[in-house]
């Protein structure tokens, strides 16, 4: 545990942070993923604010650790946290899948700093990070690398390809964390294929697997440690979320994988935010 | 200097010499190694090879990230296999960010005799020139197949590389210089142009004798990059010619012929397009009865000259 209780309240303070940022993204009648990118929120804010190494000041900086945001279409929540160290303006929030707007709809490394690599046609993130890893151990550097994937994508055939060839290649340096909220575009996951069991399946595989409730902070930081210390293979978290997360009217709905929110929604969207400011004060 | 008629061979040889001075070269492969000859490399530099078994997606994607780690990773499989099978992987992992992957695929065209249909490949072309930021290069021998390999690690970016899984003669002089985008003139001549690539250059050569003979002279020029093709220099051989005929061992559909047709769009000059029809492959005993079957070989070439010059 190599955390403070401050640490913990101000990562608590970040996610919320975060959350606001992605509101900015989606003003009433702009379509937008709040669904997928508030369930991971709180992850994503203990990955950029806590456990990985970034260097806002050098994006390119080959010292920092890596994120593949594999489920592209939550990108939201990866701009939410960048803004944050000041990869880009606030200003761009508001111009995001605009025609000139720097902040793409699904996650594109030519033209968002901070932004590492192309992802948004699922199942090909872990490979890409898969390959980041083995290129890092090759050169004998310590970056890790992450790779965030959703649950419904874990129906592409490739996601498993690289599940194994990471534990074939004992990837130490690789945690894969599976936003685990139950919830695809269209219906539940469960109904669209059987994802039960899924820590055995990892773990049959051969990855180290660690199971967690996904916006708890203290179980969100343990895992993290877990993951980076274990050094027999790759990790996984397979981080238990709710999709719309701490926004009522969107939790756990299907339709929130991507809408609009209407002009009352989006007040009550941000009261939510100020209510959670004051829980997290007091 | 090479002198091998063996692509593949020449391509292993090739990638183990540039792996000696460069350790940034790695390679991938998807179980087909001693197939592709990839398998050389792993044998020189086991740490700097990457076995992944029967998953061209995941190769694709995991060269995606090695190449963003700064390496310069080569990815092996039959031509079918390689650009098929893990298309999307290319196209959103690789060619959308221009990353530096290199894709191999051997057995391309229908040079994949005994295997049939599911293996041979004319339609490989067609997929990765349609890819924005790709480069897609076509050898005709093995002298070529060296240039290449030594020039894909030179230039940055993806590229995607198509050889003949069986021997070709030499054909290319190997002390011309080369570069990437260039096309070579190989049979001075001024009637008709033909423009081909990989076996069909040595065919077309040859159809350059049979008509000889018939007092019909056909400029043969090698058109090893496809894409991106050197509008200026096509342009440049048609000078004088009273048509153009293009040769590939690929369909009639998205290869050269397409590209050549394209970029003479705007000129008055019959083209007749030589290549596979618009099916599948099928096995055989040998290459040369596909060759044979599928109108691939010189007499097929002179066919289409011989018209050109009939309509004019």
């Amino acid at each position: 545990m190599n955390y403070s209780q401050e640490q913990v309240t101000k990562l608590k303070k970040k996610a919320i942070q975060v959350r606001a940022n992605i509101l900015e993204m989606i003003p009433p009648g702009k379509v937008g993923h709040l669904g997928g990118s508030s369930s991971i929120a709180d992850v994503m804010a203990a990955l950029y604010f806590h456990a990985m190494n970034v260097n806002a000041s050098d994006p390119k900086d080959s010292k920092r650790d890596r994120l593949i945001m594999s489920k592209g279409h939550a990108v939201l929540v990866q701009y939410a946290c960048l803004v944050e160290f000041g990869y880009f303006s606030r200003e761009e929030l508001g111009k995001v899948k605009t025609f000139k707007g720097m902040l793409q709809g699904h996650p594109d490394m030519d033209k968002t700093p901070g932004i590492e690599a192309v992802t948004g046609s699922l199942g090909q993130g872990l490979s890409v990070a898969l390959g980041l890893a083995l290129g890092f151990r090759l050169d004998k550097l310590p970056n890790h690398v992450y790779a965030i994937l959703g649950d419904g994508e874990l129906a592409e055939g490739q996601v498993w390809e690289a599940v194994m060839a990471a534990h074939g290649f004992k990837a130490n340096n690789l945690t894969a964390i599976v936003d685990f909220n139950g919830l695809q575009a269209t219906s539940t996951t469960k109904e669209i294929f059987p994802i039960e069991n899924l820590a055995q399946k990892w773990s049959s595989f051969g990855w180290n697997v660690i199971e967690i409730d996904g916006h708890n902070m203290v179980q969100i930081l343990d895992a993290l440690e877990a993951a980076k210390a274990f050094t027999e293979g790759p990790s996984v978290i397979l981080a238990h979320t709710i999709k719309g997360k701490c926004f009522p009217f969107a939790e756990g709905k299907a339709k929130y994988h991507n809408a609009a929110m209407t002009e009352d929604e989006y007040k009550e969207a941000w009261a939510c935010i100020e209510n959670l400011k004051k829980e997290v004060e007091a | 200097m090479r002198t091998s008629d063996s692509l593949r061979k020449t391509y292993g040889e090739t990638l183990v010499e540039l792996g000696k001075d460069n350790k940034d070269i790695v390679m991938l492969e998807a179980d087909l190694g001693n197939s592709t000859m990839s398998a050389m490399f792993g044998a020189a530099y086991p740490d700097r090879y990457f076995q992944v078994g029967i998953a061209e997606q995941n190769m694709a994607s995991v060269a995606a990230g090695l190449s963003l780690a700064g390496k310069i990773p080569f990815i092996n499989s039959f031509a079918v296999f390689a650009t098929g099978r893990g298309y999307d992987q290319i196209r959103s992992s690789v060619a959308i960010a221009s990353l530096n992957v290199k894709i191999c695929g051997s057995s391309a065209g229908l040079s994949d005799f005994g295997d049939g249909k599911t293996h041979q490949s004319i339609d490989d072309i067609a997929l990765m020139q349609v890819l924005p930021n790709m480069t897609v290069l076509s050898p005709c021998d093995a002298i070529e197949t060296e240039k290449m390999a030594k020039a894909m690690v030179e230039c940055d970016g993806p590229i995607y590389l198509r050889i003949n899984r069986n021997d070709l003669p030499l054909v290319s002089d190997p002390k011309a210089n080369y570069k990437i985008g260039q096309m070579t003139e190989m049979v001075q001549g001024k009637d008709v142009v033909v423009f081909a690539t990989g076996v069909m250059v040595q065919q077309s050569m040859e159809a350059a004798k049979i008509l000889e003979k018939e007092g019909i002279s056909i400029r043969v020029v090698n058109v090893s990059t496809i894409k991106p093709l050197d509008i200026d220099a096509l342009e440049s051989f048609c000078d004088g010619v009273k048509g153009v005929v293009t040769a590939e061992e690929h369909s009639i559909i998205g290869g050269l012929g397409s590209a050549v047709c394209s970029a003479l769009s705007n000129k008055r000059l019959p083209i007749e397009v030589l290549g596979v029809q618009d099916r599948f492959g099928t096995s055989a005993e040998n290459y040369s009865i596909l060759l044979k079957n599928f109108g691939l070989e010189s007499e097929d070439v002179a066919k289409k000259v011989r018209k050109i010059l009939a309509d004019n």
